[in-house]
Order: C-alpha cells, then sequence, then structure tokens
C-alpha cells in the first residue's frame, strides 16, 4: 500500500506543522528548548519554502520574547509593540536573506533590537547614544557592602520579583541596559552583540560591566538582608 | 591585584573569560578580601536573576494585533 493513501488531510496541508505537533502530543508541556533549537531551521526553511503555517509557528513560538525585549529596551509599551510587528514583519519580508549562518532567533533578535533602538532614539534623541565613550572607573567601586542573605531570589513571589526586575532596568541608563539585556537576558554572545548594536568589542564589554554593577548596586535594596520589601 | 582590579575584571571573570593567570590572581584576592568576594557573588547573582527571568505572557490584544498584521501580510504576499 502506499503510504500516501495513509496520510491524512491535514498532514499533506501542512507536513511539517502536523509532524511537529504530533512529536509533542504525547507530551502536554512545551517543547523543551533544545528540541525548539532543533526543529528551528526546520520551520525556517519551510518558510522559506512559502510555507505560511512554519513562519507562524515561529512567530508564536518567539512572540512573548521578542516582546519582552523591545519592551526592554525601548520601556514604551506602545513603542514596543510597533518594534515586535515590524520585526516579525520585515523577518518575514528578507526570510531570503537569512544565510543560516546563525540562529533564527539570533537573526530575529537583531531586527527587532533595531527597530526598538531606532524608536528609542526618536523618542530621546539627546539622551541616547551608543558612540559615546563610557566614564571613568572610580563610580564602579560598591559601597556599604551588606549580606544578601541565602537565596534572595526565593524570598519574593513571581510577580513581586517581576516588578522589582523592571523597576530597576528601567532606571539603568538606555546605552547600559540595551548591552545589557542582548547580552545577559537574551543571551547573545559578546560579537554578536557588538554586531547588533554596530559598536566594537570593547565598548560592548565596558557597557556591561557598568551595566551589571549598576544592576547590583539597584538589587542591593531590596535583596540586602533585613530589607522591608 | 587589587580591590579596583578585580571590579575592572568581574565581568570577564563571571563569563569565564579571563586568562588562567589573571583568574588565578583574582581568585587569590577573593580568598582574602571579604568585600570583592561579596561583590563577585551578588553580580554574579544579579545576571543568573535577569537571565533566568521568563517573559512574561504577550497581552492578548498585543497578540490579536500582530497575528492580524502578520495575516495580512502572509496573504498578501501568497497571492
Amino acid at each position: 500500500m502506499l503510504c500516501a493513501t495513509l496520510i491524512q488531510p491535514e498532514m499533506r496541508m501542512q507536513p511539517l506543522i502536523w509532524l511537529l505537533k504530533t512529536l509533542s502530543a504525547s507530551n502536554p508541556h512545551r517543547l523543551p528548548s533544545t528540541v525548539a533549537r532543533d526543529d528551528e531551521h526546520l520551520l525556517v526553511a519551510a518558510a522559506k519554502r512559502g510555507d505560511t503555517h512554519a513562519f507562524e509557528e515561529l512567530v508564536s513560538r518567539y512572540e512573548a520574547k521578542i516582546f519582552r525585549l523591545t519592551m526592554n529596551i525601548t520601556r514604551n509599551r506602545e513603542d514596543a509593540e510597533d518594534a515586535m510587528q515590524d520585526a516579525f514583519l520585515k523577518s518575514y519580508a528578507h526570510l531570503k536573506n537569512f544565510q543560516g549562518d546563525s540562529r533564527f532567533y539570533t537573526w530575529l533578535v537583531r531586527i527587532a533590537a533595531n527597530e526598538a533602538l531606532m524608536r528609542l532614539r526618536k523618542r530621546r534623541p539627546n539622551q541616547f547614544s551608543l558612540d559615546e565613550p563610557v566614564e571613568g572607573e572610580e563610580d564602579l567601586m560598591p559601597r556599604e557592602l551588606e549580606d544578601w542573605g541565602p537565596s534572595p531570589e526565593q524570598r519574593f513571589a513571581q510577580t513581586e520579583m517581576h516588578g522589582i526586575l523592571s523597576e530597576v532596568i528601567d532606571n539603568l541608563e538606555p546605552d547600559f541596559r540595551v548591552v545589557f539585556v542582548l547580552r545577559d537576558v537574551e543571551e547573545l554572545s559578546t560579537e554578536e552583540t557588538a554586531k547588533a548594536l554596530g559598536i566594537s568589542i570593547p565598548a560592548v564589554k565596558s557597557r556591561l560591566l557598568r551595566a551589571r554593577l549598576k544592576l547590583r548596586q539597584r538589587l542591593d535594596r531590596y535583596f540586602r538582608r533585613g530589607a522591608t520589601n | 591585584m587589587n580591590c579596583k582590579g578585580v571590579i575592572r575584571e568581574i565581568s570577564d571573570y563571571i563569563d569565564g573569560e579571563l586568562e588562567p593567570p589573571m583568574k588565578q590572581e583574582l581568585e587569590r584576592h577573593l580568598q582574602d578580601c571579604e568585600d570583592c568576594k561579596m561583590v563577585v557573588d551578588q553580580t554574579r547573582l544579579t545576571v543568573e536573576i535577569f537571565c533566568d527571568s521568563k517573559p512574561v505572557e504577550l497581552p492578548t490584544d498585543v497578540r490579536a494585533r500582530l497575528h492580524d498584521a502578520l495575516h495580512r501580510k502572509l496573504h498578501e504576499r501568497g497571492n
């Protein structure tokens, strides 16, 4: 018997999506990230061939992460939404140019970061520049150190912790924030971050160092032993 | 290495990107300096907390507008 006769109509319509759904059907939970990474290139290849459902699957997979990224950069919901939407539309329009020398997600993050940066620059034309050198080292020395106690991250409920992180990152200078978000939240490499932002590797490193130290200092207010929440 | 040197290298140290001699020098300092050890531990935890933070669920209205826009674009290209 020919295998084609066993193929269900939905399999003929969207074979790749059907296969992915079948593979995950036995597990009601989300696919582990390693699996998600493994099948990403299949979805991208299908989307390049014109399978719109494959592209929609990529969007569904990454929409929350891309919105977090654009929110983290712009700190403005309207700009974040526009940047996310344009990032997905542009990635679809330019999909044929994606060579596959990085993960699709990394390529998408680069597009989304640029869309978000464009809006940030428009909103704060005199307050944001990645070209200016960062200040000297003296202000980096931490003062009044205090123990955070065991597992400060477990002392707060998830929503409470989300509020704290949102507040401290909101107050970080945009040029430090952008680098921190790409490196430590989206986990791009130093090289990928430099490429995405069009700045040098030493510039990424110096901004990242300052961003991390400043965030530590601001979290200290919440995490130090005996702090009133 | 003094405290200022530790602060300067703390990022590369956390990322495991320090050359072995520099790393040894920094770790020797940490053995004798409680303050620097605390800063290193707290900075590492800061990175971990942000790195582990889950993206919040996309608001329903934002998601609907995104998929509407996508649908229009994909349909336009499909024809």
